[in-house]
């Protein structure tokens, strides 16, 4: 079977300053996959030149067998990817309905089309409601996103991330800044929604980390240094040098 | 934590009453229209009339872009003008042809005219939003209105291209040479456009445009094209301004090139803003009190557009929402039954507050007349008052007015902001507020 996602010898640099460098990684279908490492290591980086966000200097990344780099990032998407950001990036003003029901049109193949009525696809609707009663925001349904809480803003980045549907899910960072309770509600929910699903995620909490993943791939310097199953970075020398080793003290 | 009592299955299909009160608002919308020239039959009222159900079409089209995708252009005045001259050109080639194209289907061609123009132009011009986007409509808006100056053959010159609107095939009988049936086609099609540009706001298309406003980075990650949606919206307000366009070629029977130029284009963006452009009624309410007061003030003073300045950069400094946005405010306090708590501070702030605006308007109208017209007579007449305008009580008046007004309106004010803390804290304890 073809790896869902496949990194060959990918290289960004912005300007003289390389960032990531022969980067190599592979996760393949229905995998958990966590990726860690230290403060600016370029994981979210990483995350921008697989979802198209930024376009690698060299190398190259498949999606399911076809190559992606140099796409932009709805071409990507329409492929089966999504992803979510570090640092909420929802539509503000508009309802968390409005926000759901966005990144449901498109995997429904409403494309851009002006003579329908929004209101009245039935699909549509009973998608949109199904995230939202998935991410627990269906009684803030009416409320303009950029007046949610915190933790709400976030499950509602994870709920229009999913929405479309999309076979490879990314989620960065999703529980950061997130209480312990809070922290626990978001993984269960992460674990639910991304069934059947692959996944590619960007978490800090060890815990978190070594409950949710099948392999862990560790990031530092903006190269992999260790990619296994959470067995075997726990027990990777480089890996504890490098970056559990300080966490240890 | 989910809330049980909602079935996911059910949700949101508008409730009866909801839409009940959807399709009355445009049943009242359409007698009003209907109705306004039997209660107001003088000819200048019609103009009026006319004009304002132009400016109200025009300034929807105008919010498809700044409302609904967050494009600021200023430019959109090309849509308009362009949709005129194809208007009037085509009039005159059904009028010389024998064509059986009867005059209500003209507007159509307008917005032909300004679609074509936004299909062509609008994918350059939409490549980038933001600044980009609003200068490259500054620059289109300048090329257009310097060529229309240069292609006379097409644009007519400076004395612009006529038309005669009652030698095109009749319909009902109606030649439209009287202003009232004119005044009903521009009725008919502010009602057309309306509704159907409403009905866009409604659309997989009108949504996502939202989106492109709030967040055109996050929309690529849903898989849209923020380029396309910018591009598609353009050629909807270009299709809507071009009917608005094509409508003043028939009530004025005349196209020329102020109809493509700057002030055009600074006032529709004037109107839509006044009005409000986070709501769908905003732009009309801001057309009507624009062109009511272009009309009304231009009869009054010399200095109208001093006004219009003002009331602008009041509007954007203290009520970016505008007159909609002010109105929408009130929702939840009247919701919630609070709005009696603040109506008493409105009215005491009134007092002072016009006062102060009296003030001001009389200090502005002796200035510029004591500068424009030294030689011919000092007397202005002011709220039906005479003032003289070379006398110190006069300045001293306005002066008095101005500095006091101001200090007792801005304790009335403050009173204003506590009645709302009040009323707002009590709303939300109803659970009406978010
Ligand atoms: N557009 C850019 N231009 C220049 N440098 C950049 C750019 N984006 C990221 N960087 C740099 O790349 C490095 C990696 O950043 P990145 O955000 O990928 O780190 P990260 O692993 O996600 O860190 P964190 O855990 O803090 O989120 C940082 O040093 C950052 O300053
Ligand atoms: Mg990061």
């Amino acid at each position: 079977m073809t790896q869902a996602i496949e990194i060959r010898n990918v290289e960004k640099r912005f300007g003289n300053v390389g960032i990531i460098h022969d980067l190599n990684l592979s996760v393949a279908q229905g995998e958990r996959h966590a990726v860690i490492g230290p403060n600016g290591a370029g994981k979210s980086t990483t995350f921008n030149l697989i979802s198209g966000h930024i376009a690698p200097t060299s190398g190259e990344i498949r999606l399911n067998g076809d190559l992606i780099s140099g796409l932009r990032p709805f071409e990507i998407n329409r492929r089966g990817l999504s992803r979510s950001f570090q640092v909420t990036n929802v539509f503000a003003r508009m309802t968390v309905w409005e926000n759901v029901r966005c990144a449901v049109l498109w995997a429904t193949g409403q494309r851009y089309a002006f003579w329908k009525n929004v209101d009245d696809l039935p699909e549509v609707r009973q998608r949109t409601a199904e995230i939202l009663d998935d991410i627990h925001l269906l009684h803030r349904r009416d409320v303009p996103a950029g007046l949610l809480t915190y933790a709400e803003q976030r499950e509602l980045e994870i709920g229009i991330t999913i929405a479309g549907g999309a076979s490879v899910i990314m989620l960065d960072e999703p529980t950061a800044g997130m209480s312990r309770a809070e922290t626990e509600r978001a993984v269960a929910l992460i674990r639910r929604l991304t069934e059947g699903r692959t996944l590619v995620i960007v978490e800090h909490d060890m815990s978190v980390v070594f409950g949710l993943a099948d392999r862990i791939s560790v990031l530092v310097y903006g190269h992999i240094i260790a990619s296994g199953t959470p067995e075997e970075i726990r027990n990777n020398p480089k890996v504890k040098e490098a970056y559990l080793g300080e966490e240890g003290h | 934590m989910s809330d049980t009592a909602t079935s996911a299955r059910d949700l949101p299909v508008p409730a009866r009453g909801q839409s009940l009160r959807f399709y009355g608002i445009w049943v009242i919308a359409a007698i009003v229209l209907i109705v306004l020239p039997l209660l107001f039959s003088s000819g200048s009222s019609l103009t009026s009339f006319s004009l304002i159900g132009i400016a109200i079409i025009f300034a929807l089209s105008y919010n498809i872009l700044l409302g609904q995708t967050g494009l600021l252009s200023f430019g959109h005045a090309v849509y308009y003008g362009l949709g005129g001259f194809a208007a009037i050109h085509v009039m005159n080639a059904v009028t010389a042809y024998d064509w059986p194209i009867p005059l209500p289907f003209i507007p159509l061609v307008g917005g032909l005219g300004g679609l074509c123009f936004a299909a062509v132009i609008g994918w350059v011009m939409t490549k980038r939003a933001g600044t980009v986007f609003a200068m490259i409509s500054l620059g289109i808006g300048e090329l257009v209105a310097s060529s229309s100056l240069i292609l006379r053959s097409v644009f007519g010159g400076e004395s612009g291209i006529t038309t005669d609107r009652t030698a095109l095939p009749h319909m009902f009988g109606w030649s439209f040479g009287p202003q009232i049936q004119v005044y009903y086609l521009i009725a008919a099609w502010v009602m057309i456009s309306a509704i159907a540009m409403y009905a866009l706001t409604r659309t997989p298309l009108g949504r996502i445009s939202n989106a492109v406003r709030d967040n055109p980075e996050r929309v690529e990650f849903i898989g849209y094209d923020p380029h396309v949606v910018r591009y598609l919206a353009s050629c909807f307000a270009g299709l809507f301004a071009g009917v608005a366009g094509g409508l003043t070629a028939i009530n004025f029977e005349i196209a020329n090139s102020a109809y493509l130029g700057a002030v055009q284009s600074g006032l529709v963006l004037f109107a839509t803003f006044i009005g409000g452009t986070s709501y769908f009624f905003g732009p009309i309410l801001g057309a009507i009190l624009v062109t009511y007061l272009q009309l009304g003030l231009t009869n009054l003073t010399t200095v109208w557009q001093l006004y219009f300045g003002i009331i602008f950069i009041g509007i954007v400094m203290f009520a970016p929402g505008g007159i909609a946005g002010l109105l929408m405010m009130h929702r939840p306090l009247v919701r919630s039954g609070t709005l009696g708590m603040v109506i008493p501070s409105y009215l005491l702030a009134l007092v002072p507050t016009l006062v102060l605006v009296c003030g001001v308007i009389l200090g502005i109208e002796t200035i510029a007349h004591y500068t424009e017209s030294q030689g011919q007579g000092n007397v202005i007449a002011l709220f039906g008052i005479p003032f003289d305008a070379t006398a110190a009580s006069t300045w001293i008046i306005a002066a008095v007015m101005i500095v006091g007004g101001y200090a007792v309106a801005r304790i009335t004010w403050r009173r204003i902001v506590d009645a709302w803390d009040r009323a707002t804290t009590d709303a939300r304890d109803r659970g009406h507020l978010a």
